[in-house]
């Protein structure tokens, strides 16, 4: 070995500089492996917004379409059902929909663009079964205060008309409302809305 | 940091993990004359690294199956966030193996490096060899496009040449009675987990024989022969870490700046690295007019190309590739010389060595090309050539021993 | 030294095989196409033509609507003048010709030309598509100098003109096109609609062939960057060597 002393600073300061650079190196390395993992473009095209015709959805008739591999309900809520909407607050455990399980602009009694179409992602907030549409008044097995609604064969969960969930159920929230907006007063869009969803 | 003496005293206790670092890194001493022809080991072991990472992400998009696979490689260079990066990496990686492992070999052969005590190091070598060879050509018929289904089809074919069992042979390799579906699928199992396992296993084996008995060097002779009387540490030898784990890096930096350069400026290499016709869909109906395997494969398609049919049976060519990659083996065996390091050796070696390499490189040449009459008699002269240079070796390296030189007591740098 | 004369000798035997195979080559002279991935006009025209011309029989499967984007094509412009069908914006181009169907009338299934530009090249294209001549003898009126006895019509007739087929000097001689019925476009403005077309082509081959450069130019910095200082770093240690 050599005589001469080591320059232990120099070689420290080189090792760190050497590092620092090849740590730079190795992370730029890192991006397409951690880039390739997300949605692919194919991925983003088949959860790309979807469509849909509400003409044909009489009053107190449910719609169901596919958005994003989920059913997605578009109910035409009758002026009866509207009435009964407001009544039973206090059954409910989040009637104000304080969570977050609606877009901002859906935050209101009827969790909805337009006062009677409610659009809702047909998912229980329980365990994922889907709910079944029970618009049948005062049906026997749901009790004589049954406004109509949603019940979920599953568990038992019960959501009303405008999806907010009953107390004393297994469910937690209320039903997601995807991000929608009207692009004329008969096509409704669902999956993206004005903030770009 | 007592912290950390304390972990790695509880670690020690457990896993031998300071002895390993000790006897293969700060401890192993190497000859510290190692030149430019030294870097490609580490180089190799580089590249399969990155052919594994590049490949584990190319799996989890790719489809094996003959409807999907070529559609799902466009997918991949254009759907998938950085896909055609990652794409582009595994195809260079996979030209960059060859070049590396050829001038790799290519060190051994200047310094003797497949001499004893090394020999067992020279044919854990060759298997790695064989098995990059059986990888690459598993790997080529996966992105399912012309030359991959033709190349496939007609080295497979080569196994009909056998006689009597030779055509159920293909059949069964195959799957199916022509590459299909089938041949695809399983082609894609051995690609991805079979032979890297296998890659994995003899590089292991291939760097603990090589730790066994020290790295050879330029000069050819044995450090281990002058050690210091104290510390019994060989006089020219370094310690591998620091020295050569610094100066690999080095090498990497430039390697990468290649590599790289391939990578995002010329991908495709004028067609060597990722071929023209490979972007036409597999069609088992239409036979490309030149069917030639990849670059690193044409001196050995050379040679099998240029043994013509005798006694009625193609066979002969088969069985000249394959001595062509077997001879190899024998090396240790055929090296008659005196010393080890061509910087020794006499002008007959020398004149050897570079007739092997003019033979070589003109077989992969010729490979390229149609077998027109002229080619394949060029063929036919430069494969007497490759296979006189093995078979005449023991004479004349013992020829050659009168006029070599004497090798030093201790390395020249 | 003897061993460069060797050296030297094999050289030279390496260039007679190389110029031999000059020799070896028939293929037919190809035309120099304007291949500009920059000029985002010509990609925008070339895609216009494509959309119109093409894609009723090639499909381009894996080629997405969107990706226009890269060549400075907004959603909107794309829906109003690429998508012909009802395809969405994330669509693949695809085509709604059947291919078992269209091997009958043509004898092979019209190819999908996502890649088509890698396969055969833009000369070859280039000159393809402006290769297309008069022959009674095919199936459908007409033959090609780049690609003998192919299926395809020559769709642009109207735009080309018709060209006839003739030999210099005599049947073996340099086979020569010339303009025999001319279409609506005269050649200059037929061959820039070309260019343009397999310019789109090219783009369509390899969409990341727009951005692979630049990020290469980034990776070569930071590789340099690490030469230098690793190199630094050897040096300084390897100063206890020797």
């Amino acid at each position: 070995m050599s005589e001469k002393t080591v320059d232990r600073s120099k070689r420290r300061f080189l090792i760190a500089a050497t590092s620092a650079v090849g740590g730079v190196a190795a992370l730029g390395g890192t991006v397409p492996f951690v880039m390739s993992m997300f949605p692919s473009e194919r991925a983003k095209a088949a959860g790309a917004p979807v469509e849909v015709d509400i003409s044909k959805v009489e009053p107190g008739m449910l719609l169901n379409v596919e958005w994003r591999g989920k059913p997605v309900w578009v109910v035409n809520r009758s002026p009866e059902m509207m009435d009964l909407l407001v009544k039973h607050d206090d059954k409910l455990t989040d009637p104000k929909s304080e969570a977050k399980q609606q877009p901002d602009y859906c935050k209101n009694a009827g969790r909805s663009i337009k006062p009677n179409i409610s659009v809702l992602v047909g998912i229980c907030t329980h365990l994922g079964c889907s709910p079944t549409f029970r618009k049948d008044v005062g049906a026997a097995d749901l009790g004589a205060d049954w406004p109509g609604g949603f019940f979920c064969p599953c568990h038992g969960s019960k959501f009303d008309l405008a999806g907010r969930v009953y107390k004393d159920v297994p469910a937690p929230t209320n039903l997601e409302v995807p991000p929608h907006k009207y692009i004329s007063d008969t096509r409704l869009l669902i999956g993206e809305d004005s903030k770009g969803a | 940091m007592d912290k950390m003496t304390q972990l790695l005293g509880w670690v020690d206790d457990r896993f031998p993990l300071t002895k390993m670092w000790k006897e293969h890194l700060s401890e192993y001493y190497a000859p510290k004359n190692f030149n430019f022809w030294y870097f490609f080991g580490s180089l190799a072991l580089l590249v399969l690294v990155i052919q594994i990472l590049t490949g584990i992400f190319l799996t989890m998009n790719y489809k094996p199956d003959a409807e999907m696979a070529f559609a799902s490689v466009e997918y991949i260079m254009r759907d998938v966030p950085g896909g055609w990066l990652i794409r582009y990496m595994h195809s260079t990686g996979a030209s960059m193996f060859f070049v590396v492992v050829y001038l790799h070999m290519f060190r051994a052969l200047l310094y003797g490096s497949y001499r004893g005590p090394r020999e067992l190091l020279w044919i854990f070598g060759m298997f790695i060899y064989l098995a990059l060879m059986a990888e690459a050509f598993f790997g080529y018929l996966l992105p399912w496009g012309q030359m991959s289904y033709w190349g496939a089809q007609v080295i497979v074919n080569l196994f009909n040449a056998i006689p009597v069992i030779g055509p159920d042979l293909s059949v069964w390799i195959r799957g199916d009675y022509v590459i299909s579906d089938a041949t695809l699928n399983r082609f894609f199992a051995f690609h991805v987990i079979a032979i890297p396992f296998v890659l994995a296993g003899l590089v292991v084996a291939h760097i603990l024989a090589l730790h066994e008995v020290g790295s050879n060097n330029p000069d050819g002779i044995e450090i281990k022969k002058n050690k210091d009387p104290v510390t019994h540490i060989p006089l020219d030898g370094i310690p591998f870490h620091p020295y050569y784990t610094v100066k690999d890096i080095v090498g990497v930096a430039v390697f990468l700046i290649i590599f790289f350069a391939i990578v995002f400026f010329a991908p495709e290499m004028g067609g060597y690295f990722i071929e023209d016709n490979n972007f036409l869909p597999a069609d088992p109906f239409k036979t490309p007019p030149h069917i030639a395997p990849v670059w690193y494969f044409t001196p050995f398609y050379a040679i099998l190309r240029a043994v013509p049919s005798f006694a009625g049976t193609q066979v002969w060519g088969v069985i000249a590739m394959g001595a062509a990659v077997v001879v190899l083996f024998f090396l240790p065996w055929l090296d008659k010389g005196k010393v080890k390091s061509i910087r020794y050796r006499g002008p007959i070696f020398k004149y050897a060595l570079t007739a092997f390499i003019i033979s070589f490189v003109g077989l992969g040449w010729l490979g390229v090309q149609p077998a027109t009459p002229l080619y394949t008699k060029f063929a036919q002269f430069l494969s007497l050539v490759y296979f006189a240079f093995f078979f005449l070796m023991p004479w004349f390296t013992k020829l050659d021993n009168a006029k070599c030189k004497p090798e030093p007591e201790r390395v020249t740098g | 030294m003897n061993t460069l004369n060797i050296a030297k000798k094999g050289l030279l035997l390496l260039g007679m095989l190389a110029s031999a195979a000059a020799f070896a080559s028939s293929e037919i002279n190809l035309d120099k196409a304007p291949v500009n991935l920059g000029d985002q006009a010509s990609l925008q025209r070339g895609v216009k033509t494509f959309a119109t011309y093409c894609l009723n029989c090639h499909s381009a499967a894996s080629m997405r609507y969107n990706r226009l984007q890269d060549i400075g094509m907004t959603e909107q412009q794309i829906k109003d003048t690429i998508i012909t069908t009802d395809a969405k914006i994330g669509d693949l181009m695809k085509v709604a010709i059947d291919k078992k169907e269209a091997k009958v009338w043509f004898g092979a299934a019209p190819p999908d030309l996502s890649v088509i530009a890698r396969a055969r090249g833009a000369d070859w294209l280039y000159t393809y598509l402006r290769g297309f001549y008069r022959d009674e003898s095919r199936p459908t009126g007409w033959n090609n100098i780049a690609f003998d006895k192919v299926g395809m019509p020559h769709v642009l007739y109207e735009l080309q003109g018709e060209q006839v087929l003739s030999h210099e000097g005599g049947e073996h001689g340099a086979a020569k096109l010339t303009l025999d019925k001319p279409g609506k476009m005269k050649p200059a403005e037929y061959d820039a609609m070309v260019g343009d077309l397999v310019n789109y082509l090219v783009f369509m081959g390899e969409p990341a062939k727009l951005k692979r450069g630049t990020y290469g130019i980034i990776a070569m910095l930071l590789l340099f960057a690490l030469f230098a200082v690793s190199y630094q770093l050897k040096k300084e240690y390897w100063k206890d060597v020797h």
